[in-house]
């Protein structure tokens, strides 16, 4: 990988003297994506689905062929199971909504306590509304969820389990495919957010058997506003739409209505085309690099960054002990200086990193910390940047008097 | 890269070494002001006698320009009237969030030096936090 070459694709990086380390929020987009809006408004731009002329038919072209690449990225087996909706969040929402109608007072879903709140309030809420019983797995202080805590965890009433591939956190993989197996076996659903994992590794939704998996196309280099939601077809077939309108019927009269059939059943209205053509980018970006130069990049980034840290008096990093278990994710806490306090001096030095609670509160709760600071990387990152991420590190006690 | 900084020492002795944090029991007039994005929690305590301001503290976690902030504000209202502290704390609010003149600035006396937290807008909140909370107190109880 040659990283001059890498970083000169993205013009952000390239033109600004900013050190970017808030990945994990959303990453930089490439020229190849940034050139697809204009490639698709000026080359296709009609309302997919519904003319019958040709540019029509184009723009339902370039939007459908997304949904197929998506399938292969995911390595779903049908491409009807690919939802887009308008980002995590949505497709989130839109799981724990469709699937409430299936659920009975009484019922249990099970959460892990460390997920994003998108992850998290959609199933309280439905929790809430059809009585339904809510428990919570609580990871260890190292962020670790053990498979005999969850098999301890599920009962006979579980039928949901909602837990993050990777934690935007703690940067932790997640056991899934063996999760997904007790679940299975106990007859529960996994619904699995992966959208800390889709940029840094391979995401399998076949072999890791996941019933559903959501993620945003703008942490992975693609466009804000588009998100991904893979549902198992057998699910999806026999599931209630989530919002109504136009395009996702089949048939309506004053006395019936006629639902589309998969995927068009869940994508009502008008649907954001030009951000699905260039997430199409994003994807094939991801793909021309290819997951094992990535990965292996990534992992000696984040073993830089983590050892640098340990070397750094007076930091605390939040999760596992060893910089493996890390995937470009890095929380801490600085000693006697806020979270807050922590990222501005950073944001002085030109250095973007994050702090606060991450929409993780109740993680933070239980770990026993009101929130962290979070350095977060990507390939297109450099041991330069992240030699003066450092050294700003190693001086910030000394610039708020201590 | 901007090496502006509005970590000046002002700010960081308050921070360090605040006269006013500690608990003020039996004081006539105590409020909690949280920012729930960031954590900020202070309670902000007030003796106020014949319209005069006798003095305050205030409790709880913040950031340092939370703190500081309170902090300072102590220092520049005891003494003073209410109407005067109003009339003190809309300038502040006003420099965290507008413009004010240069007399304005110097009314506000050590307060002045979070001027440069305008520059960024995420924290102008933790700036105002005690503010608005004194703020509250002065609008419903007096
Ligand atoms: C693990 C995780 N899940 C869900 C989300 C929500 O993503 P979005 O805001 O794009 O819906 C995020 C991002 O903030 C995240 O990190």
């Amino acid at each position: 990988m040659n990283i001059k070459e890498i970083r000169a694709q993205f013009p952000l990086i390239n033109n600004q003297n900013i050190v970017y380390l808030d990945n994990a929020a959303t990453t930089q987009k490439p020229h190849c994506v940034i050139d697809a809006f204009s490639e698709f408004y000026c080359n296709f731009n009609a309302n997919p689905m519904r003319g019958i002329y040709d540019l029509s038919v184009a723009a339902t072209d370039a939007y459908e062929n997304v949904r197929e690449q998506t399938a292969g990225f995911v390595n779903a087996k049908d491409p009807s199971e690919i939802i887009f909706t308008r980002n995590a969040t949505e497709s989130l929402n839109l799981t724990a909504n469709i699937l409430s109608g299936t659920l009975k007072e009484g019922d249990e879903i099970l959460v892990a306590t460390s997920e994003h709140h998108s992850n998290f309030l959609p199933w309280k809420r439905i929790a809430d509304n059809k009585r339904l019983k809510i428990k919570y797995l609580d990871c260890d202080s190292e962020g670790e969820y053990s498979v005999e805590s969850l098999k301890e965890a599920l009962s006979e009433g579980t039928k949901v389990f909602a837990i993050a591939t990777v934690s935007n956190v703690i940067g932790r993989v997640n056991p899934i495919r063996e999760f997904a197996k007790i679940c299975h076996a106990n007859n529960t659903l996994i619904c699995v957010d992966a959208t800390q994992s889709v940029a840094h590794m391979k995401t399998n939704v076949i072999e890791d058997d996941v019933d559903f998996l959501a993620f945003s196309a703008h942490k992975m280099y693609g466009p804000m506003g588009v998100g991904i939601l893979y549902g198992k077809k057998e699910l999806l077939e026999k599931l209630p739409p989530f919002l109504e309108g136009g395009e996702m019927i089949e048939y309506v009269s004053k006395e019936k209505t006629i639902y589309a059939d998969l995927p068009q059943k869940y994508e009502a209205g008008t649907v954001n085309a030009a951000d699905v053509y260039a997430f199409g980018k994003a994807m094939e970006y991801v793909k021309k690099i290819g997951f094992e130069e990535i990965g292996e990049r990534e992992r000696l980034l984040t073993g830089y960054l983590f050892d640098g840290m340990k070397n750094t008096d007076n930091i605390r990093i939040i999760g596992a002990k060893d910089s493996a278990e890390h995937n470009c994710i890095v929380s801490f806490a600085v000693d006697d200086v806020h979270p807050h306090d922590v990222a501005s001096i950073f944001a002085d030095s030109g250095i973007c990193i994050r702090a606060g609670h991450h929409c993780a509160q109740p993680l933070h709760i239980l770990l026993g910390i009101p929130s962290t600071v979070r350095a977060s990387l990507a390939f297109y990152n450099t041991k330069e940047e992240i030699d003066f991420f450092i050294k700003v590190l190693s001086e910030i006690r000394s610039r708020m008097g201590y | 890269m901007d090496k502006r900084t509005f970590y000046n020492e002002v700010l960081i002795e308050h921070n360090k070494y605040p006269t006013h944090k500690h608990a003020m029991p039996g004081c006539c007039y105590s409020k909690e002001g949280i920012n729930p994005s960031c954590g900020d929690d202070l309670i902000i305590n007030l003796d106020i006698k014949d319209g005069i301001i006798q003095g305050g503290s205030f409790e709880g976690d913040g950031c340092a320009i939370s703190q500081a902030s309170a902090d300072i504000m102590f220092d520049l209202l005891t003494g003073r009237s209410v109407a005067e502290a109003k009339e003190l704390s809309a300038i502040f609010s006003r420099m965290i969030k507008e413009k004010i003149t240069d007399e304005e600035l110097e009314r506000l006396e050590e307060a002045g030096a979070l001027m440069d937290i305008s520059h960024m807008p995420a924290r102008a909140k933790c700036a105002m936090l005690a503010w608005r909370t004194l703020d509250e107190i002065l609008l419903q109880k007096i």
